[in-house]
């Protein structure tokens, strides 16, 4: 009986934070236009968010680019077909690990740091205080850090790409040897517009849904230290897990 | 520009006081413990306020009240005739944009500087040519002394410095209704003189409304018109405050001197401090 109080409550939990957000989704939303009236300050917080995690994805994008070269000519060369390297691991960079682990480095960087951000200015009073000046927080605060990040995270998720492919043929092309030739040709061949669009697609929906998250964990922070402590934990962890469970989502509705 | 808040009746001219907040019978609680029960406060237009209490009596929870930024449980709060708990949030701003409010802390926007906190209001409302709000920061910013550091970030300022600036900020829309938490806190008696003057000073001038939340009695005293002092919940006392200073009321002697014993307990609740000190345990 306690293990069933214990879910229903957790249960109650899950569904009202779903409701919750649901509902800051809605009010952040409202005020878009009127942010997107000011570009002043969302061009700031794209550059913001963009300039926080560029370093950082740059680096893993290389990274993954690397191993995806290792991993891809080792699988390939068994079957004979390592030429389709390019093509393999364009693929897997387009269709998935960009746009994921784009949104997963872009939790860890500028999400936590969007969080702490929003949960200090609470902490201190400054969003109550721009409430008491008549302005709107979500307007002023929330909304531009959120369309900065939304539009950050594909523009992002292309250089992580764009590195990625450039690792892969370092690896590939020039350590093992596999002909460039084919190498691009085949990449060019038969990646489609669709799987482009699928990863465009995807890291449009990471940027929304990481980006949310890190505001509203802002936003709704407790007004001390610890809170905003909390807050950035719960943005990693909410994000990366929220951003996995979206990945299988639409994967398995777009094959 | 918005109306200002109705005819002002100020002290000497006369005519009848009429009331720009009215709070009755106000009940308000957070987290299962009561802060208010059956609270009845009212602010006459044109005067200076002054709101006293010992710390953690909910002084700045009323203000939060006052300016409809939290509900109450029940009673009603009429700010300019109209019930702030029963305001949609566009009637809200346009009653908030004829106040003006300093925070206990400042709460200066961390991300931009001096200049800009004073100007942030003027920018979000008006549209004034840049030489405008230029010539308006600067001169609320000589008004609290800090001309001189308009260049400077807030994580620059001192606590006094930064409530200064807020201070001018409050000031910049030329509220009809100012409202200071603390205002004296943390300041050097030089700028205390200066700015429980500019108070005074801006209260008489422009023909505003103020309400003061200090623990300064002395220096309040020489400003205010009125004064309330709160304690568990309820005004025990109100008047003039030189009125008060003389009180035989026990309490209102307590606070109004600073003595630690009397009605008003110095102690958060405890147990027997002996019996705790030697039971050893906790
Ligand atoms: N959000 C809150 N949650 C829990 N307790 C609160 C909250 N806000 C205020 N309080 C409590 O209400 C009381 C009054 O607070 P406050 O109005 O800040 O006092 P004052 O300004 O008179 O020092 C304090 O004891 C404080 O602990
Ligand atoms: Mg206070």
């Amino acid at each position: 009986m306690r293990l069933v109080d214990d879910l229903l409550t957790s249960l109650k939990n899950f569904v009202s934070s779903v409701g919750a957000l649901s509902i800051f989704f809605v009010r952040v939303l409202g005020q878009v236009p009127a942010a997107l009236l000011k570009p002043r300050y969302v061009i700031a917080q794209i550059h913001n968010a963009g300039a926080l995690s560029l370093v950082i994805i740059m680096t893993c994008g290389l990274f993954v680019g690397a191993v995806l070269g290792l991993q891809g000519y080792d699988l390939l060369q068994r079957f004979g077909s390592e030429d389709s390297l390019g093509t393999a691991a364009a693929l897997g960079l387009i269709k998935e690990l960009g746009p994921v682990i784009t949104a997963l480095l872009f939790a860890g960087r500028a999400g936590t740091a969007l969080a702490s951000e929003i949960g200090l200015m609470r902490a201190t009073d400054q969003l109550s205080a721009m409430e008491m000046m008549a302005v709107d927080p979500i307007r002023r605060v929330v909304a531009p850090r959120f369309i900065g990040g939304v539009i950050a995270m594909p523009l992002l998720s292309a250089i992580f790409i764009s590195i990625g492919i450039y690792g892969v043929h370092l690896v590939g092309v020039q350590q093992l040897g596999v002909d460039p030739g084919s190498f691009w040709s085949q990449m060019i061949a038969s990646v489609e517009t669709g799987d482009i669009n699928e990863g465009i697609l995807k890291s449009c929906v990471f940027g929304v849904a990481c980006s949310l998250i890190a505001v509203h964990e802002g936003y709704t922070a407790q007004p001390t230290a610890e809170g905003v402590g909390r807050a950035t934990t719960r943005t990693v962890v909410i994000s990366a897990v929220l951003t996995l469970i979206l990945d299988f989502m639409l994967t398995a509705v777009m094959l | 520009m918005t109306a200002p808040f109705g005819g002002r009746g100020s002290p000497s001219d006369g005519t009848p006081v009429d009331n720009l907040v009215e709070i009755s019978d106000v009940h308000y609680s957070v987290g299962g413990r009561s802060i208010f029960s059956g609270l009845d406060i009212t602010i006459p237009r044109g005067r200076i306020t002054a709101i006293m209490g010992p710390s953690g009596t909910g002084k700045t929870t009323l203000l939060r009240l006052m300016t409809g930024q939290i509900r109450p449980n029940r009673g009603h709060i009429l700010v300019d005739g109209q019930d702030v708990s029963r305001l949609s949030t566009s009637e809200l701003y346009r009653l908030r944009r004829r106040m003006g409010m300093l925070f206990q802390n400042g709460a200066l926007l961390t991300d931009i500087d001096v200049f800009e906190n004073v100007a942030f209001p003027l920018r979000e409302h008006t549209r004034l040519p840049e030489s405008i709000i230029r010539n308006i920061v600067l001169t609320k910013l000589q008004a609290v002394g800090l001309r001189g550091a308009w260049s400077l970030y807030p994580s620059e300022l001192s606590g006094g410095m930064g409530r200064r600036v807020a201070l001018a900020r409050a000031m910049a829309m030329d509220p009809d209704l100012l409202i200071y938490d603390e205002p004296f806190a943390g300041l050097d008696p030089i700028s205390l003189g200066v700015i429980l003057r500019l108070v005074k000073q801006t209260n008489d001038a422009l023909g505003l409304t103020s309400i003061v939340v200090s623990h300064d009695v002395d220096e309040i005293a020489t400003i205010a018109d009125i004064s309330y002092i709160l304690s568990a919940g309820k005004v025990v006392a109100s008047g003039a405050p030189m009125a008060l200073k003389d009180s035989n009321s026990e309490l209102v002697r307590q606070f109004m001197n600073g003595l630690p014993d009397g009605p008003v307990a110095f102690h958060y609740p405890a147990p027997d401090y002996r019996e705790q000190l030697l039971s050893g345990d906790d």
